[in-house]
C-alpha cells in the first residue's frame, strides 16, 4: 500500500493545473465570460471551441496513445487530470459520449483502419458522436430493441429503419453509434450489430427536444430507409462482427457505469465546493448575528457528502490498482454507478438546503441539481444496476 | 501509488481467517453469552452452544499464532507490524464476532505500552494471551469484557473536546489490581456476549505516554473497530445471501425477487465503499500522514453507517426467522449495533471530519 504520488505524477498534475487555469480563462474571455449550457445550440459551439483547445493542448483524451490524439498518460495520470479538470471548474465535455463510451469499444474491437480514422477525429472534435441505444419501447429492456438494419448486397451497405431516442446532444452531433437488429428472425440479445452511422445520410432525421432543465439535450433519431454504405466510415461501419452487437455493446456499457464516464475528481470537486459554500454561508450568518440562517444540522450532511466523495476516490484507487495488476473489477462496476449517481444528488440537495430560500433561482447549484437528478436514470437505471450487482456479485438467482 | 495489500498480508489474513472459522463458529460466540435469563427474565443467549472452554481457546489460539503481538516490537515478543497488517485481521475478528477484546488488547493497549517502554510490565502477558486489556474511550463508562480484563485504560480529551488526548490507567474500580475482583457484575446489555461491565468509582494515578501516544491509541482503536464493522457487515450479508437463495415463497427463491435483491445490493454497495476508507486510514496511520485522524474518522463513520444498514436490511430479508434467538443472525447484528457507537458513533466522527475541513 502506498497512497502517495510520484514526483513525475506531481509534475504532471502541476503542469495540467497551470494549463487549465490559463486556457480556461482564455476560453471564457473569448466568449465574453458568458458561457452557455453545452446542451444548447449556441452553447454547444462555445464548448466545441473548448474541445479544440483541449485537443491542441494534448488534453482531449490524455490516456490515449499519441498516434490517436492523446498523450499516452497512465491511468493514474488520467485520474489526476480529471481531478484537476473539475477542480479548475472545467466545463462539461460535449465530446464525452464519443471519448468515454465509444472509444473504449473502438480500442477493443475496432480494426486498425477504423481506429486510425475514428479516434483522432473524435479527439479533435471533428466528428461528434452520440449514442443510439434506447428506443421508444426499449429502455431498461434494451434487448427488446427493434431498429432494423437490412443487408443490401447490391449497393454494398445497410438499409436502416426505426427510431432511437433519449440521444444526448443528438441534435448537435455528426455521428451515431448504436445497436441495430441485422437478423430479422432474431430475438433479444441475438442478431444485433453495432453500427457506426454518419447522421448526414439521406433518410435520417434528428429532432432535438427539451430535457427537464429546459435545454435541448435530448434528441430522437428517425431512420426511414436510410442507406448506410459499408465505406461510410473508412474501415467499415460495423464495429466487431455482424451479429455480435450485444457483447460488443456491453463493453461500452461497463465503461459507462464504471469510472471512465464519471471519474471521482468530478465529485470530490463538487464536495469541496459544498464545504466552501457551507463555510461562507455559516460565516455570513454568524457575522450578521442570525445564526439560524444556516441550520447547524446541515454541517453533518455536508461532511457526509464529502466523505462519500472521498470513499469513491479511494475505491477508485483500489480499482485502478487491481486493474493494473490483472484483477478485474467485473460487475462491481455496478456499485460504482449507484454510488456516484446517488452521491451527486445528495451533494446538490445539500447545497440547495445551504442556499436556503434563494436555491430555486437559476445558478450553478440549481442547474447541477437538475442534471444530478438524471444520474440514477441514465447509463442503466439504478434499479437495473442493483439487479446486476445482486445477480453477478452476490450470486442471487435471476427471476 | 498502489492501493492493495501485499501477498504476505493477504496470506496472514487467510491464515487467521481459517483459524477463526475453526475456533470461533457461531456456537462459540453463543457460548460466550451468560447462562440463564437476564434481569428481565429473557433468555437472550439460548441456542446450541459450544463447550465454554472453547471460548477461551479462541483467544489462546490467536496468541499461539502471534496475532496478539502483531503491533508489538520484537523486543517484547511481538511481530512489529503496522496497521496495514492488522487491519485485515481486525476485520476477520469482526466477521466471526470474536468474544474477546482483540481491538483493545492487540491493536491499542499492547502497542501503546510497548511504545512507551512498558511501564507496568504487562506487555508480555498481553502478547501471550494471559492478560486482557480494555479501553474506555471518550468519557464512556462501559467496559467491554469487563469481567476478565486486568488492565484498563481511559482515553479522552482534557479538559475539553479540543484539548489534548490523555491515556490514564485505571487503578481502582473495574480493574482493581491485577486480579479479577468480585465487584464486577455484567451489565444487562443488547450484546451480552460482549460482557459489558459498568465502570463504577474509579481512580487513576498514572498517565500512560504523552498526548501524541494517546491520540494515536485512539485512532488505532477507532480504526480497528471500523474494520470489525466491515467484517460484521460482510458476515451478515453472507448469512443472508445464503438464506435468500434457499428460502422459497411463491414457488421461487426469495432472492430472485427484486425487492430482496435491492436491499442486499445496497448493503454490498455500502461495504464496497466503506472498506477502502478503512484500508486507506490504516495506510495513513502507518505513513504518519498529517490527515490520519481525518482518515480514521471517515472510515469509522462510513463503516458504522454501513453496518447499521446491514443490520436493518439483512434482518428484513430474513423475515421472522431472523428475529429469533435460535437463529445466528442476531449474534452479529447486536455486535454491529454495539460497535457502531463504540469509539465514537458516526455523528461524532463526522464532527471530527468537519473540524478537520474547517467547518
Amino acid at each position: 500500500m502506498d497512497l502517495t504520488w510520484s514526483d513525475a505524477e506531481d509534475r504532471f498534475r502541476n503542469k495540467a493545473r497551470d494549463w487549465l487555469e490559463r486556457e480556461l480563462a482564455a476560453w471564457r474571455a473569448r466568449h465574453d465570460d458568458r458561457i452557455l449550457s453545452g446542451d444548447t445550440a449556441e452553447g454547444f459551439e462555445q464548448h466545441l471551441d473548448w474541445e479544440r483547445t483541449l485537443f491542441e493542448g494534448g488534453y482531449a483524451a490524455v490516456s490515449w496513445p499519441e498516434e490517436h490524439g492523446g498523450r499516452g498518460a497512465s491511468r493514474w495520470e488520467w485520474l489526476i487530470f480529471e481531478e484537476e479538470y473539475y477542480r479548475a471548474g472545467g466545463p462539461q465535455r460535449v465530446t464525452q459520449n464519443g471519448i468515454f463510451l465509444l472509444a473504449p469499444t473502438v480500442f477493443e474491437f475496432g480494426t486498425p483502419e477504423q481506429q486510425a480514422h475514428i479516434l483522432r477525429r473524435m479527439a479533435a472534435a471533428e466528428d461528434l458522436w452520440c449514442q443510439g441505444w434506447s428506443e421508444p419501447n426499449a429502455g431498461s429492456d434494451l434487448a427488446s430493441l427493434t431498429c432494423r438494419a437490412t443487408r443490401d448486397e447490391a449497393r454494398g451497405g445497410w438499409v436502416l429503419n426505426g427510431q432511437k431516442t433519449w440521444t444526448t446532444r443528438g441534435a448537435f452531433c455528426t455521428h451515431l453509434f448504436g445497436l441495430f437488429r441485422t437478423d430479422p428472425d432474431s430475438a433479444r440479445h441475438k442478431g444485433l450489430t453495432y453500427l457506426l452511422v454518419p447522421l448526414d445520410v439521406d433518410g435520417v432525421t434528428v429532432r432535438g427536444f427539451g430535457r427537464l432543465d429546459g435545454d435541448e439535450g435530448f434528441a430522437e433519431v428517425f431512420f426511414e430507409d436510410a442507406f448506410l454504405a459499408d465505406d461510410a466510415i473508412p474501415g467499415g461501419v460495423v464495429l466487431g462482427g455482424v451479429g455480435e452487437g450485444w457483447s460488443v455493446a456491453m463493453a461500452t456499457t461497463s465503461s459507462e457505469r464504471g469510472l471512465t464516464l464519471r471519474a471521482p475528481g468530478r465529485f470530490t470537486a463538487t464536495a469541496d465546493r459544498l464545504v466552501d459554500l457551507y463555510r461562507e454561508r455559516h460565516a455570513a450568518a454568524v457575522g450578521s448575528g442570525d445564526t439560524d440562517a444556516v441550520d447547524p444540522g446541515l454541517r453533518d450532511r455536508v461532511v457526509q457528502g464529502w466523505m462519500k466523495a472521498e470513499a469513491y476516490r479511494l475505491q477508485t484507487l483500489q480499482t485502478v490498482t487491481d486493474d493494473a495488476e490483472g484483477r478485474s473489477a467485473g460487475a462491481r462496476s455496478s456499485f460504482v454507478k449507484l454510488w456516484w449517481s446517488e452521491l451527486d444528488v445528495e451533494l446538490h440537495e445539500t447545497a440547495l438546503d445551504v442556499l436556503g430560500a434563494e436555491a430555486e433561482l437559476d445558478g450553478p447549484w440549481s442547474k447541477g441539481w437538475q442534471f444530478a437528478l438524471s444520474g440514477p436514470i441514465y447509463a442503466g437505471t439504478n434499479e437495473i444496476q442493483r439487479n446486476i450487482a445482486a445477480e453477478r456479485v452476490l450470486g442471487l438467482p435471476r427471476k | 501509488m498502489r492501493f492493495a495489500f501485499t501477498d504476505d498480508q493477504l496470506a496472514f489474513r487467510d491464515a487467521v481467517r481459517d483459524l477463526l472459522a475453526k475456533e470461533c463458529p457461531p456456537e462459540v460466540v453463543r457460548a460466550a453469552w451468560p447462562d440463564g435469563t437476564d434481569a428481565h427474565g429473557a433468555r437472550k443467549g439460548e441456542g446450541a452452544r459450544a463447550d465454554p472452554d472453547r471460548v477461551a481457546r479462541s483467544w489462546t489460539a490467536l496468541a499461539d499464532m502471534g496475532v496478539l503481538g502483531i503491533a508489538v516490537s520484537e523486543a517484547n515478543g511481538g511481530l512489529a507490524m503496522g496497521a496495514g497488517d492488522w487491519v485485515l485481521l481486525a476485520e476477520e475478528t469482526g466477521y466471526v464476532a470474536l468474544p474477546h477484546p482483540f481491538v483493545e488488547t492487540a491493536c491499542v493497549v499492547a502497542p501503546l505500552l510497548d511504545s512507551v517502554g512498558d511501564p507496568d510490565g504487562v506487555v508480555a502477558e498481553l502478547v501471550a494471551g494471559t492478560r486482557q486489556a480494555a479501553v474506555v474511550p471518550l468519557t464512556g463508562s462501559l467496559v467491554p469484557w469487563g469481567d476478565a480484563v486486568t488492565y484498563l485504560l481511559l482515553l479522552d480529551h482534557r479538559p475539553s473536546v479540543d484539548g489534548p488526548w490523555v491515556a490514564r490507567r485505571v487503578s481502582r474500580g473495574v480493574a482493581l489490581g491485577n486480579e479479577q475482583d468480585e465487584q464486577r457484575h455484567l451489565a444487562s446489555s443488547i450484546d451480552a456476549g460482549r460482557h459489558v461491565v459498568q465502570l463504577g468509582a474509579w481512580a487513576s494515578k498514572s498517565v500512560v505516554g504523552h498526548s501524541d501516544d494517546a491520540a494515536m491509541a485512539f485512532d488505532r482503536g477507532a480504526l480497528a473497530v471500523a474494520a470489525q464493522l466491515v467484517g460484521l457487515g460482510r458476515r451478515m450479508l453472507d448469512i443472508t445471501v445464503d438464506y435468500v437463495k434457499e428460502r422459497r415463497q411463491f414457488g421461487v427463491p426469495i432472492g430472485s425477487q427484486q425487492a430482496v435483491k435491492h436491499h442486499l445490493a445496497d448493503v454490498a454497495k455500502s461495504l464496497e465503499f466503506a472498506a477502502p476508507a478503512v484500508y486507506a486510514a490504516a495506510w495513513a496511520i502507518d505513513a504518519g500522514d498529517d490527515q490520519a485522524s481525518r482518515a480514521v474518522s471517515t472510515a469509522k463513520a462510513l463503516a458504522s453507517d454501513a453496518a447499521r444498514l446491514a443490520v436493518r436490511n439483512t434482518l428484513q430479508c430474513h423475515g421472522a426467522i431472523g428475529y429469533t434467538v435460535e437463529y445466528d443472525l442476531h449474534l452479529y447484528l447486536k455486535r454491529a449495533e454495539a460497535l457502531s457507537r463504540a469509539w465514537g458513533d458516526a455523528a461524532w466522527h463526522r464532527r471530527r471530519v468537519a473540524a478537520a475541513l474547517g467547518i
